[in-house]
């Protein structure tokens, strides 16, 4: 078929970051990121981007980012899920429950390296089995997604509160709270050491995708960008360790501890943090994530579905099991979102997960994926889940009344819609 | 000439599909044979989408029975369809406009690595290389098909359905969307794939294009087979009766 746009190379002129092959949408919301923390950190005198609120924020971010990574999907699919906050309390009442009431009952005392591993498993199992059952709804009952997790968000809340009687469970397990945050973080050598093996990786990933493109005789960029991506990458992952390693854990916990041990607490001893658990479970769930969107055949479905659903069906996809995987990932999900916060608190109590349905949907739109379907990133995601609690913090921090909080947080995400909208509609995208 | 005296490769027998009362399609029968293209025409809302839909497996009939190669099948879904070498290039093209050309053109058969993972690069490059014979001049390889111009769009939704080995080969209204000299490329196409061997039902509003492509034509009206004929013995304007009128030329009746 002839075609009068063969010209496949426009010949505009090419400018640094379509060398580099960046993705404009995501460098404007790198600029949106930064332009928070600029601000906020001269308001705050520049307490804003010191190491210890740049670990709080991180660490105060990895649950919605980590739902916000399955609402994407979710969203992808031309569906919307009201539900995540609710089904993460009731996941989070049940690992609370398993490792407080049920199994001591069954002779697993406190302190047994069992506990741990079984109540997330059991979180696990519960997130995944709800959000299959509402993604069952769904897809085989064809009950809009809107209606079943409305009523999800009612059910879960009130299942929870029912489990539990409403009180607040815990202490919770010791080894289960590392998972929370401050509670478990890996230490300045551990961190350097994980940093440095990213460093590596992205730098393989980059160099076997150029490989590839050569093996197929595909155009690829010059080595300079290659190396320049490789570059920025090595910095910003060493510059995340190194912030977070500067974190110094404060000296009477430090002597507290070495007391503990029978030892007295050296003169001029420091001690950083470093990189939370809580943090590399995040990360885990972003690479992961991103594979599945990307490099497997579920993922190619999930967009393909959400670009055309009649097509996707007509190609032999069967899309009503592909919205209970959705679901279900998404429980999941929850689950462990479920487990990051209640492991943070180190309890559960009755009102966790409260309106964050609220936060993860604006992550994930923040984050650039288009509520009509088919678009939308697991980064953007996260990255959107960031720019929310920076912007959250930073108020806090300045002492901006409550109330104003949460009128500027809604502003910013109608905002950010319309500019999606506007960006969208100039370059014909969408 | 098309050797009509073996076992067609396609029965349609009998076939009948009613939406909450009304019969869409009533108790048709068609056949095709290797090598050949069966045009189907019929004014809109005639039924021949429908009876078509039912060998793509987008709907499913309520009574009568498909054969292929004389052997009863059953085809429940797209999929089935698909794995009796069924391939169909719809009206709406079916695709899917945020992906690229070669997730649309292997979508629901993803080539993979030996790990599981969907194999870009090579889709690319076996897209590049039927495409290449397709249509040379297309190039847009990295953009979502909603970037691509009507004729991009329909090489795209072509190159799926040949480039699966098809036997039988369903075409809705190929060249609705298309200019001349596209339109003239489809027909060059079409030669192509009948020499090869392949059954074409071919559904067309157009009669001069039915005659021109076509080696024999069934008409529908009002969910009925009206009749269908050999393109060389009847002319335009018996053809137009029967889609009009609902009249068969006895003369030419096969």
């Amino acid at each position: 078929m002839a075609d009068a746009s063969a010209s496949g190379t426009s010949g505009g002129r090419k400018n640094i970051f379509r060398t580099l092959e960046f993705d404009t949408r995501l460098l404007g919301m790198v600029g949106a990121f930064i332009l928070v923390c600029i601000v906020f950190n001269i308001l705050t005198e520049g307490r804003f981007l010191t190491p210890r609120n740049i670990f709080n924020l991180t660490i105060q971010t990895v649950s919605v980012a980590i739902m916000a990574t399955g609402m994407v999907f979710v969203i992808v699919t031309r569906h919307i899920d009201l539900s995540v906050g609710a089904l993460l309390a009731t996941c989070s009442a049940t690992m609370a429950m398993t490792q407080t009431q049920i199994l001591p009952g069954l002779g697993i005392d406190y302190g047994s390296p069992l506990i741990a591993p079984v109540a997330i498993l059991v979180g696990l199992v519960a997130g995944g089995l709800i959000g299959a059952f509402q993604g069952w709804l769904i897809g085989y009952l064809t009950i809009p997604a809107f209606i079943v997790t409305l009523g999800g968000f009612l059910i879960w809340r009130n299942v929870a509160w029912y489990m539990t009687s409403g009180q607040t469970i815990g202490p919770l397990d010791d080894t289960f709270q590392m998972l929370g945050g401050i509670g478990g973080t890996m230490g300045e050598t551990a961190s350097w050491i994980f940093g440095l093996l990213c460093v590596a990786a992205a730098c393989y990933a980059i160099w076997q995708a150029r490989r590839a493109r050569i093996a197929h005789r595909f155009p690829v960029k010059p080595v300079w960008a290659e190396a320049a991506l490789m570059a920025l990458s090595a910095l910003l992952i060493l510059g995340f360790a190194a912030t977070l390693n500067a974190y110094e854990v404060p000296s009477r916990v430090l002597s507290r501890a070495f007391e503990a041990r029978g030892e007295v607490l050296p003169e001029g001893y420091t001690q950083g943090y470093g990189i939370p658990y809580s943090v590399l479970l995040l990360i885990a769930v972003a690479v992961a994530m991103t594979l599945l969107a990307r490099r497997t055949r579920l993922g190619r479905y999930i967009f393909a579905t959400g670009g055309n659903p009649d097509a996707a069906e007509l190609s032999g996809i069967n899309t009503r099991l592909l919205t209970v995987k959705v679901f279900a990932i998404m429980g999941a999900l929850c689950a462990l979102a479920g487990m990051v916060a209640s492991a943070r608190l180190s309890f559960h109590s009755n009102d966790i997960g409260t309106l964050d349905e609220l936060r993860v949907i604006a992550a994930a739109v923040i984050g650039g994926t288009a509520l009509a379907g088919g678009l939308g990133t697991i980064y953007g995601a996260i990255l959107g889940a960031l720019i929310m609690q920076s912007l959250q913090s930073g108020m806090a921090m300045v002492g901006v009344d409550a109330p104003f909080q949460n009128i500027v947080v809604g502003a910013v995400l109608v905002l950010a819609v319309l500019i999606d909208i506007l960006y969208r509609k100039r370059t014909g995208d969408a | 000439m098309i050797d009509r005296s073996a076992t067609p490769l396609v029965e349609m027998r009998d076939v009948s599909v009613s939406f909450g009362g009304i019969k869409a399609v009533d108790h048709v029968t068609i056949d095709l044979y290797p090598g050949e293209v069966v045009g189907l025409l019929g004014h809109n809302g005639a039924g021949k989408s429908t009876l078509i839909k039912c060998l793509s497996g987008a709907y499913r009939m309520d009574a009568g029975e498909i054969l292929i190669d004389g052997t009863r099948v059953d085809i429940q879904n797209p999929r089935d369809a698909r794995a009796y070498n069924i391939e169909t290039i719809y009206q709406t093209l079916a695709l899917a406009d945020n992906l690229d050309a070669a997730s649309n053109l292997f979508l629901g058969r993803e080539l993979v690595t030996p790990m599981g993972f969907v194999d870009d690069a090579r889709m690319e490059a076996e897209t590049r290389r039927i495409m290449g014979r397709l249509n040379p001049n297309f190039q847009k390889f990295k953009d979502p098909v909603k970037a691509l111009s009507g004729g991009q769009r329909q090489s795209v939704a072509i190159a799926r359905a040949v480039y699966f080995d098809a036997r039988i080969l369903i075409m809705d209204e190929p060249t609705a969307a298309l200019g001349p000299q596209e339109t003239q490329m489809v027909a060059e196409l079409i030669e192509q794939l009948k020499a090869q061997g392949i059954g074409i039902f071919l559904i067309e509003h157009d009669v001069h294009s039915v005659m021109n492509l076509c080696d024999r034509a069934s008409v529908m009206k009002n969910g009925q087979l009206v009749g269908t004929v050999d393109v060389d013995a009847v002319s335009d304007e018996d053809i137009l009766s029967m889609i009009i009128l609902g009249k068969t030329p006895d003369t030419a009746a096969t």
